[in-house]
C-alpha cells in the first residue's frame, strides 16, 4: 500500500483577523474518499484553501501534515509538488496562457530540468483525458479558464487532477452548475482515479454526487468544525431530512462560523 | 520660452557633411534651414512626462568610425540571430551606429523595381524620389527635435515599392549600435505606390550594455491608394540612450497602415506613433507592448487620426513595468469633421510588476464628426495574488507563474505580429527583461 496520509490537527484558521476554523480534525488516507457536507459559510472552503496555502487564510494553530511531513512550512507550489490538490470552487482565470502551455509547466514542475515531459507524449495525454471527459478539443489552446462556462470550468479542474495524478485530492464543490451528463462524466474521472495511492475529500451540497462516487466516510462542518462522521448513509440521512435533526442533537441554533456551540 | 542651448554641431559642419556625402543641394538646403530654426522651436510635450531635464541636445559625436560587414558572419552573435541565415535571397539593410555596412537585396525586388537602399545612397541615385516624401509626413519644424534630425540626420534607409508591386517577402533593416559614442538621428522612409503591399521589418539593437548618447529616430510610411504598409519594429537599444522616435504613416484611399512595435530599450525613450488616415475607407492598426524596468522613463503616444470616411483606427497596446520604471501611455484618436461612419477604438493595458513601478493609461477620444463609432478601454493593474496563487496550487514555482501571466499579459499583442522571427525574437526580449 503506497498510499499517502493527510493529517489536519485542531486546526484553527483566521481570515483577515476573523477566525474561521476552531478545531479541525480529519484524516485522509490514499484509498479513502471522503465527504464534507454542511451548510453554506460553516468553513469548508476555508478549510480546503488553508490545506492549499491560499495567501489570505491564516493557520494559528494546529497542523496540516502529509505523510509526516509539514505541510503548514511549504509553499504552495511545494505544497502541490508534495501530492496535494486542490479543485477550487471559483477557478482563476489567466488571459493569454493557453489551457495546454499552462498544465504542461504544471507536469514539467515535477520534473527535473532536462527531464521534460515531451511535447507528443503531452499532446497524446492531454487529448485522451480530455476525450475522456468529453471535453472540445478546442480547449486545449483557450486561455485558461476565460471565458468557460460554469460547467466547463469544472471539468477542466477535473482534467488537471487526471493530468497531475495528486496522491491526495480536495474537490470544492465539483458537482455546482454541472448538469446530469457533465455530472455523470465529472464522476467518472474522479472513479477513474482512485485506487490505494488516490485520496479524496469532496466537498459537496448534493447527495448525488455521492450517488456516483460512494464516499467511506461523510462528515459535517458547523461552526468552523466537523461536528459529525459517519458513512455514506450519513449523507443519505442529511438529504432526506436536511441538518435541523443535527443541530438539535448538538444544541446548535445558528450553524454559521460566528457561532459557539 | 526657450532655453538656449548651443547646439554641438553648426551649419558649416553640417553643410560640409552634406557635401561630403554628395547629397543633392535641396536636402543640404533643408538640413541647413531646420538648424537655424532648431534653437527657435521648442521640444515636444509629450503629455504626463517631463523631459526638459533629458539631454536630446548635447553630444560629442556625429559620426563615429564603423567597419561594414563583409559578410553576415561578420556580425554579432545577437545580430546573427535576428537574421535568417538560411535565407538565400534576402532583402536585408544593416548599419552600424551611422554606417551602411551591409546590403542584400533580392532578385524579386530587383526585378519589380523596388528601390531599398541606406538613406545616403537614396539621396545620391534617386534625389527627385526621395525629394518628393523625405520630412512632409513629418516635417522639420515640428519642434526642435524634428529640427535636429533634419539637420543632423546621419543614418536610414529608403524603401520604395511601385505602383501594383506586391512583395512577398518582408524587407528587414537592422540597425546596429556598438559603438558607446555614437549618435544616431536614423531616418526610414517607405513608399508604397497605389495598390502595393510590403512588409517591413526593423530592429534597433545595442550590443554595447550601457551607453551616454541619444538616438533620434524618424519613419515616415506613405501607403498610397490601396496599398498596404505592415511595419514591424522592436526596439532593444541600451540603457542611457535616450531616444525620440516618431513613427508616422500617411494611409491614402482604402490604403492600409498596421503597425507592430516592440518598445524594448533600456533607456529613456520618447514614442509618437502616429497615423493619419487621409483616403476615404483607409484603415490604421497601431500595436505596441512594451517592458520597463530599471529607473528608466518612457512616454508612449499612440494617435491615429481620421480624415477619410469610412476610416477604421485600431490602437491595442500593452505594458509591463517592472523595478522602478515608469510607463505613460497616451492613445488619441481623433476624427475629424467630414470622416463619416469612421471607427475609431483603443485599448491600453498596463501591468506593474513592483510596487515602485508607476504606470498610467490615458485613454483620448477627439470627435468632431456625429456620424461616427468610437471606444476605449484602459487599465492599470498589479499582477493578481489569487492568479499566482492558481497557478502554484498545481505546481508551478512562483517565477514561472509570474511569467506565465506577464506572457499572457502581453500575448493578445505579440500574438498579433505579422512576421513569425520577429515575434520569436520579441518574446526572447521580454523573457530577458522581465526576469
Ligand atoms: N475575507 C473574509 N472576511 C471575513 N469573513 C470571511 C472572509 N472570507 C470568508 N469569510 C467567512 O468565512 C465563513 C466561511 O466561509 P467558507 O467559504 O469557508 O464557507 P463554505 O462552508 O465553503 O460555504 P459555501 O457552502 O457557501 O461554499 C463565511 O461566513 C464567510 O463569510
Ligand atoms: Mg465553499
Amino acid at each position: 500500500m503506497g498510499g499517502s496520509v493527510l493529517s489536519i490537527k485542531d486546526l484553527h484558521v483566521e481570515i483577515e483577523g476573523k477566525e474561521i476554523l476552531k478545531g479541525v480534525n480529519l484524516e485522509i488516507k490514499g484509498g479513502e474518499i471522503h465527504a464534507i457536507m454542511g451548510p453554506n459559510g460553516t468553513g469548508k472552503s476555508t478549510l480546503s484553501s488553508a490545506i492549499m496555502g491560499h495567501p489570505k487564510y491564516e493557520v494559528t494553530s494546529g497542523s496540516i501534515t502529509l505523510d509526516g511531513e509539514n505541510v503548514l512550512e511549504m509553499e504552495v507550489d511545494e505544497r502541490a509538488r508534495a501530492g496535494l490538490f486542490l479543485a477550487m470552487q471559483y477557478p482563476s482565470e489567466i488571459s493569454g496562457v493557453t489551457n495546454a502551455d499552462f498544465l504542461r509547466s504544471a507536469i514539467n514542475s515535477r520534473r527535473e530540468e532536462g527531464q521534460e515531459i515531451s511535447l507528443m507524449k503531452f499532446i497524446r495525454q492531454m487529448d485522451s483525458k480530455m476525450e475522456f471527459l468529453e471535453m472540445d478539443p478546442n480547449m486545449a489552446q483557450r486561455y485558461l479558464n476565460e471565458g468557460f462556462s460554469g460547467g466547463e470550468k469544472k471539468r477542466n479542474e477535473i482534467l488537471q487532477l487526471m493530468m497531475l495524478e495528486p496522491k491526495i485530492a480536495i474537490l470544492d464543490e465539483i458537482d455546482s452548475g454541472l448538469d446530469i451528463d457533465a455530472l455523470k462524466v465529472v464522476s467518472n474521472g474522479i472513479n477513474e482515479m482512485r485506487g490505494s495511492d488516490f485520496g479524496c475529500l469532496i466537498i459537496t451540497h448534493y447527495q448525488r454526487l455521492l450517488n456516483y462516487i460512494t464516499p467511506d466516510h461523510v462528515h459535517v462542518m458547523m461552526q468552523g468544525k466537523v461536528v459529525k462522521s459517519g458513512g455514506p448513509e450519513l449523507a443519505q440521512r442529511l438529504e432526506a431530512e436536511g441538518y435541523d435533526w443535527i443541530k438539535q442533537e448538538l444544541g446548535i441554533e445558528d450553524e454559521t462560523v460566528g457561532q459557539e456551540a | 520660452m526657450t532655453t538656449e542651448t548651443k547646439l554641438p554641431f553648426d551649419q558649416e559642419y553640417i553643410t560640409s557633411f552634406s557635401k561630403d556625402m554628395n547629397e543633392p543641394d535641396w536636402l543640404t538646403e533643408l538640413r541647413v534651414q531646420a538648424l537655424e530654426k532648431a534653437d527657435a522651436l521648442p521640444m515636444p510635450r509629450p503629455d504626463k512626462t517631463k523631459i526638459d531635464k533629458w539631454n536630446f541636445t548635447q553630444f560629442a559625436n556625429l559620426l563615429v568610425k564603423s567597419e561594414a560587414f563583409a559578410s553576415l558572419d561578420e556580425l554579432p552573435e545577437d545580430v546573427k540571430a535576428l537574421v535568417n541565415l538560411e535565407a538565400k535571397d534576402s532583402s536585408l539593410y544593416i548599419q552600424r551606429n551611422n554606417k551602411p555596412a551591409y546590403i542584400s537585396v533580392s532578385k524579386e525586388l530587383r526585378e519589380k523595381g523596388v528601390v531599398f537602399t541606406d538613406i545616403f545612397t537614396a539621396a545620391r541615385e534617386h534625389g527627385e524620389l526621395l525629394k518628393k516624401y523625405f520630412m512632409t509626413a513629418v516635417k522639420s519644424d515640428e519642434h526642435r527635435l524634428t529640427a535636429l534630425h533634419a539637420a543632423f540626420m546621419n543614418g536610414g534607409a529608403f524603401l520604395y515599392v511601385p505602383k501594383n508591386v506586391e512583395i512577398t517577402q518582408p524587407v528587414q533593416a537592422i540597425f546596429v549600435h556598438d559603438n558607446a559614442e555614437a549618435n544616431v538621428f536614423n531616418h526610414v522612409l517607405v513608399v508604397a505606390e497605389d495598390n502595393s503591399s510590403v512588409v517591413y521589418v526593423e530592429n534597433y539593437i545595442s550590443t554595447v550594455p550601457q551607453a551616454d548618447s541619444q538616438f533620434n529616430i524618424v519613419t515616415e510610411a506613405v501607403a498610397g491608394n490601396n496599398a498596404r504598409i505592415q511595419y514591424g519594429a522592436v526596439d532593444t537599444l541600451a540603457k542611457g540612450v535616450t531616444t525620440y522616435v516618431n513613427r508616422r504613416g500617411i494611409a491614402a484611399r482604402d490604403a492600409r497602415i498596421e503597425w507592430a512595435l516592440g518598445m524594448m530599450n533600456d533607456g529613456n525613450t520618447v514614442s509618437e506613433n502616429v497615423t493619419n488616415l487621409v483616403g476615404d475607407g483607409s484603415y490604421g492598426d497601431a500595436k505596441t507592448v512594451v517592458v520597463g524596468r530599471g529607473e528608466q522613463v518612457q512616454n508612449f503616444t499612440t494617435n491615429i487620426v481620421h480624415f477619410g470616411k469610412r476610416s477604421e483606427g485600431y490602437i491595442l497596446k500593452h505594458g509591463v513595468v517592472k523595478d522602478s520604471a515608469t510607463s505613460i501611455f497616451n492613445g488619441i484618436g481623433k476624427i475629424e469633421h467630414g470622416a463619416s461612419k469612421s471607427n475609431a477604438e483603443q485599448e491600453s493595458r498596463v501591468l506593474m510588476l513592483s510596487e515602485k513601478a508607476r504606470g498610467d493609461a490615458n485613454p483620448i477620444l477627439l470627435i468632431d464628426e456625429d456620424d461616427v463609432t468610437a471606444g476605449h478601454a484602459a487599465s492599470v493593474g498589479r499582477v493578481d495574488p489569487l492568479q499566482l496563487y492558481y497557478l502554484m496550487s498545481r505546481g508551478i514555482s512562483q517565477a514561472e507563474a509570474e511569467r506565465l501571466v506577464i506572457h499572457g499579459f502581453l500575448a493578445p499583442v505579440v500574438n498579433e505580429l505579422p512576421i513569425e522571427g520577429v515575434k520569436k525574437q520579441l518574446v526572447e526580449v521580454i523573457e530577458r527583461k522581465v526576469k
